[in-house]
Formats: structure tokens, C-alpha cells, sequence
């Protein structure tokens, strides 16, 4: 199981015609409207062309036309699913060019509903990959918990999915009398329904048979390829912006940086990305509990939004550490209170496009579960 | 090590091709290139011992007018050091070479400097559009585009 399987048909005895399908723009398994041309010999993936686009949004060219603070609610609706990291760099990148010091509470906030983000979109995330191989009590489980997190992050912003939270140099709400306690009620049944899926999902037999060994990435051709997140850390590559490059205050919580292992499978098989994804659910609910701990409950978390955006000339380029890997915004500005020129670095973007390299050679049905262990969103591939 | 530093080794290694290094507030500190020497300057930027930036983090085309300007975003995994590299060409006959061979990475995101702003780089295997359809016309984040009426009989 732990090679890569081999094409040693005997060609002369078959009818050895290739053939060419689409997978999607429109199926549950590809996760949004990405559409996959695949070559297959029988059953055996010899080829993988992914044409993207479905969704594009033009982001980048509505950004041009918009103030610094209305590109906010634009930046949500890239990664839908973990939209408070998402604003993040962003308001990242402005605070750095027009020098805003961040209070304190804000900063503490901003982990909180950085890591809640994170834990629902690992949810998702071992969700959705569960049920692309078959198993779909886990999915039940994680949306049921999932909407916890949802009501804690919809109590602070007043929406769902896409909160428009973040402001330079601040929030838009602040914490509310029994945060504290739902946070950890909620880390408590995260942790509760973890347990419960590593032994009904993760160490299934019949799920590790049809994981491990699949869809190996080894991490020299992982970074080459530009990935980052589970997918890169999966690979036993130990990169995490959070500890290699700390932004805000993530020097001052104790966690670790999950990789694959190889415990079971090979080490960069969809397995152990995917066990990646449930480690890393246990240490956001570490710092979270830390945070909580260290937060001061005083202070006005919109004190030091600046009433006026408008950068100084030049360029910045802030990156993040997203759920889904590392997301990075380089901004030109050109003096005005509008970019000249944004770029969003997606990590689903870059991601997706080592799919080729690390499906060939593999069954079919295997390939749909390589594009799970992926985690990609098409909000963010296309923009 | 710093912008400033590279600068100086390159500068002995590949001479005039590396124009200059610039260091001011509110910018993260670049190096110009000559377009034509992206290729090589890339590859050492990768090889050498001491640099190895074996991470390219981002790939962005910009419109400055004339010119469209390409600018790389480098990390080095091992030395965890960044830099960033620009260059720029004439928007007349807007040529790179790419650096796909060096970072695979750089497929994707030269497609899209391509389908976006219309740099064209020579040496890439699969140069067409990514984010919009096959048969667009036109590079919708230049400042000059003007977006067409209809396309294949809709609306836009």
C-alpha cells in the first residue's frame, strides 16, 4: 500500500485506448465549480488538467475602484469558510504602512476569532474529506459542532460566514459578558467530538485503507511547488508563519507544530495531511484557552481605528497563516485612499496546482480523494 | 541576509544586469533586474548556498504605466530570509523570461500574470488564460482595458 501504485498492464492484450473525462464544474467532490480534464487508462489517472475560473469575481480589478476599509467585506468572500483569517493580512498589511499600534484586547481577540476560524474550517475540512470517502456520520458530527463556533463568531460580528470583522487597528464589536465561558464550552466539545472521530473516522481501517499511501507529496516538490499549511506540514516540512515569522502576538502562546509522521501510510499522503488538520484543531483550542487566560476584558477595541484610510506611497507584502496555508496580500499604493494594484496570494490557488503532479498514477476514485485532502475553496482559486 | 547584501553579491556575480537595490520607508526593500537576465539571476537566487531562496511566494504583474513591471516575492525555508525582486518591460512588446523551470510554483501565477495584464513569458510550457475564459479578449487589470460590450452575445 505504501508505494505508489504501478501501471504494469499488459498493454498488447488490451484494448489500451486512453480516455478523456470531466470531472465537474458541477459535483459535490470537487468542492465548488472546478473543473478537472482527466486522462485515464481503465481505471488508472494518467492525467490531470484543471481549468479554473468558474467563480472568477475579477477581485483584484473591483479592489482598484474601492477605499482600503470596503475592500474588507470583498476579502471575506474569497475563503468563505475561514473568513476572519482571511481579513487578517490584510488589515495586517495596512496597520504596518500607516503605523497603527493594535491595543492590546484587540490583539488577543483577533487570535481568538482567528483560531475558532481555524478549528471550523479543520472541520470542514475532515469533513468534507470523509465523506468523499464514504463516511458520512463525522460530517454529521463536525456541522453539528461547527455551528457552535458559528454562533460565538455571529455574537461578536453579526454574521455567519462573512463577518467583516476586522478593522485597521481594531474590531468592529467587542466581547460580550459570557464570551469567556461559551469559548470554552465550545473548545470542550470540539476536543469531545475529536476523540470521537479519531476513533470512528481517522483509525478506521477501511479509511486508512483507502488513504494512506495515496496521493504522496514529498516536501522538496511541495515547496518547489509553493505549497503551504497541512498540505506542506503533512509533507513533515515544520513551516508555520505563526512560529517562523510571528505576527501579531503569537510569541506568546505555547503550541506546536504538527507534521506528518507517518504513523500510518507515508509520510505527505492524503492520510497523514489529513492528520495534520486534526492535531492542528488540538492546538488552536491551546491557544485559545491561553488567550483567553491572558486577555484583558478592558479597553476599546475600536479606539484606534483611524478615522480616514488613506496609505503613503509604496508597497507592502504581508502574508498569514491561513487554515488552508499561507495567504499573502501584496498592496501598491500610489498616496490615495484606493490601491493601485492588489494582489491576493491564495493558498487554495497555489495548492491546487501540485494536483497533477501527485495524481498520476493513481485509481480514480483516489483522485477525488487527493483533491479533498487538499482543502481548497474556489472562492479563493478564482477570485 | 538583507536586500543590500544580496545586492552586492549579485552585482559581482551578474554585473550590470542587476540594476540596483532600493531601501526606503513604507517599501519593502527590492532589487531591480534587467528583464533578460531574470532567468539566471532566478536560478542562482535559488542555488546558491547562502541565499537559497527555494520558496517563491508570489508572482504579481503590476501596470506602471509605460511599462508593466513583474515582481517576485522570495523565501528561503532554510534561511528564512525574503526578498523581492523586480523588473519591468516596455508595454509595447512585454517579454520575461519565465521562471516556471526554477519554481513550479510560478506556472500558475505567470498564467495568470498573462491572462491579466498580458506579460508574455518565453519559455513557459502552457502560457494561456487561467482565471477567464480561453477566448477573452484583452487584459482586464491594465489601466488602458476597456471592458467590451458583449461577450458571445451576452451581455457583460
Amino acid at each position: 500500500m505504501s508505494e505508489k501504485k504501478k501501471i504494469d498492464i499488459e498493454y498488447s492484450q488490451l484494448d489500451s485506448e486512453r480516455m478523456r473525462i470531466n470531472v465537474g464544474p458541477q459535483h459535490p467532490s470537487t468542492h465548488g465549480v472546478l473543473r478537472l480534464e482527466v486522462e485515464v487508462d481503465g481505471e488508472i489517472v494518467t492525467d490531470v488538467v484543471p481549468h479554473l475560473g468558474y467563480l472568477h469575481r475579477s477581485f483584484e480589478k473591483h479592489c482598484e475602484y474601492m477605499t482600503y476599509p470596503q475592500i474588507i467585506p470583498y476579502i471575506d468572500r474569497m475563503d468563505y469558510i475561514s473568513a476572519m483569517n482571511n481579513e487578517w493580512p490584510y488589515v495586517m498589511a495596512l496597520e504596518k504602512m500607516l503605523d497603527v499600534k493594535v491595543p492590546e484586547k484587540v490583539e488577543y481577540l483577533r487570535v481568538i476569532v482567528a483560531e475558532l476560524n481555524r478549528i471550523a474550517n479543520h472541520q470542514i475540512a475532515v469533513a468534507t474529506f470523509g465523506l468523499d470517502a464514504g463516511a458520512f456520520t463525522p460530517f454529521l458530527f463536525y456541522f453539528r459542532d461547527r455551528e457552535y463556533i458559528i454562533w460565538i463568531l455571529e455574537k461578536l460580528s453579526g454574521a455567519r460566514l462573512l463577518y467583516n470583522y476586522f478593522r485597521v487597528g481594531g474590531v468592529a464589536g467587542d466581547v460580550y459578558p459570557t464570551f469567556k465561558e461559551e469559548c470554552h464550552d465550545v473548545i470542550a466539545k470540539v476536543r469531545k467530538t475529536n476523540a470521537e472521530v479519531m476513533n470512528l473516522l481517522i483509525h478506521n481501517n477501511i479509511f486508512i485503507k483507502r488513504t494512506a499511501g495515496v496521493g504522496i507529496l514529498t516536501p522538496d516538490v511541495a515547496i518547489n511547488y509553493g505549497c503551504s499549511g497541512p498540505v506542506l506540514r503533512g509533507s513533515g516540512m515544520a513551516h508555520d508563519l505563526r512560529r517562523d515569522e510571528p505576527y501579531s502576538i503569537y510569541d506568546r502562546f505555547d503550541f506546536d507544530i504538527p507534521v506528518g509522521k507517518g504513523e500510518v501510510g507515508v509520510v505527505g499522503d492524503c492520510w497523514n495531511r489529513n492528520m495534520v488538520r486534526m492535531h492542528e484543531m488540538e492546538q488552536s483550542c491551546r491557544i485559545i484557552e491561553q488567550a483567553l487566560e491572558q486577555m484583558p476584558m478592558e479597553g476599546d477595541v475600536t479606539a484606534a481605528i483611524p478615522k480616514r484610510i488613506k496609505l503613503p506611497k509604496g508597497e507592502i507584502y504581508s502574508r498569514a497563516e491561513n487554515p488552508k496555508g499561507e495567504l499573502g496580500f501584496y498592496i501598491v499604493s500610489n498616496g490615495t485612499d484606493k490601491p493601485e494594484r492588489l494582489k491576493a496570494r491564495g493558498p487554495s490557488f497555489v495548492n491546487l496546482s501540485v494536483i497533477p503532479e501527485i495524481s498520476k498514477g493513481y485509481m480514480f476514485a483516489d483522485l477525488i480523494l487527493i483533491l479533498g485532502s487538499i482543502d481548497i475553496v474556489l472562492g479563493e482559486v478564482d477570485r | 541576509m538583507t536586500a543590500q547584501e544580496i545586492f552586492e553579491k549579485l552585482r559581482t556575480e551578474a554585473g550590470d544586469a542587476v540594476i540596483e537595490c532600493v531601501v526606503q520607508p513604507s517599501y519593502d526593500p527590492f532589487i531591480r533586474i534587467a528583464p533578460q537576465a531574470v532567468f539566471d539571476i532566478c536560478h542562482s537566487l535559488r542555488d546558491d548556498e547562502l541565499l537559497a531562496f527555494d520558496y517563491l511566494m508570489s508572482l504579481s504583474a503590476t501596470d506602471l504605466g509605460d511599462d508593466l513591471g513583474v515582481v517576485y516575492h522570495l523565501y528561503s525555508t532554510k534561511w528564512k530570509h525574503k526578498l523581492v525582486v523586480k523588473t519591468q518591460v516596455p508595454k509595447d512588446n512585454p517579454v520575461v523570461p519565465s521562471v516556471e523551470r526554477i519554481w513550479r510554483s510560478a506556472d500558475w501565477h505567470e498564467r495568470e500574470a498573462f491572462d491579466l495584464l498580458g506579460v508574455r513569458f518565453d519559455g513557459h510550457h502552457n502560457l494561456i488564460r487561467i482565471l477567464l475564459p480561453y477566448d477573452w479578449e484583452g487584459h482586464p487589470l491594465r489601466k488602458d482595458y476597456r471592458t467590451p460590450e458583449t461577450y458571445h452575445g451576452m451581455k457583460v
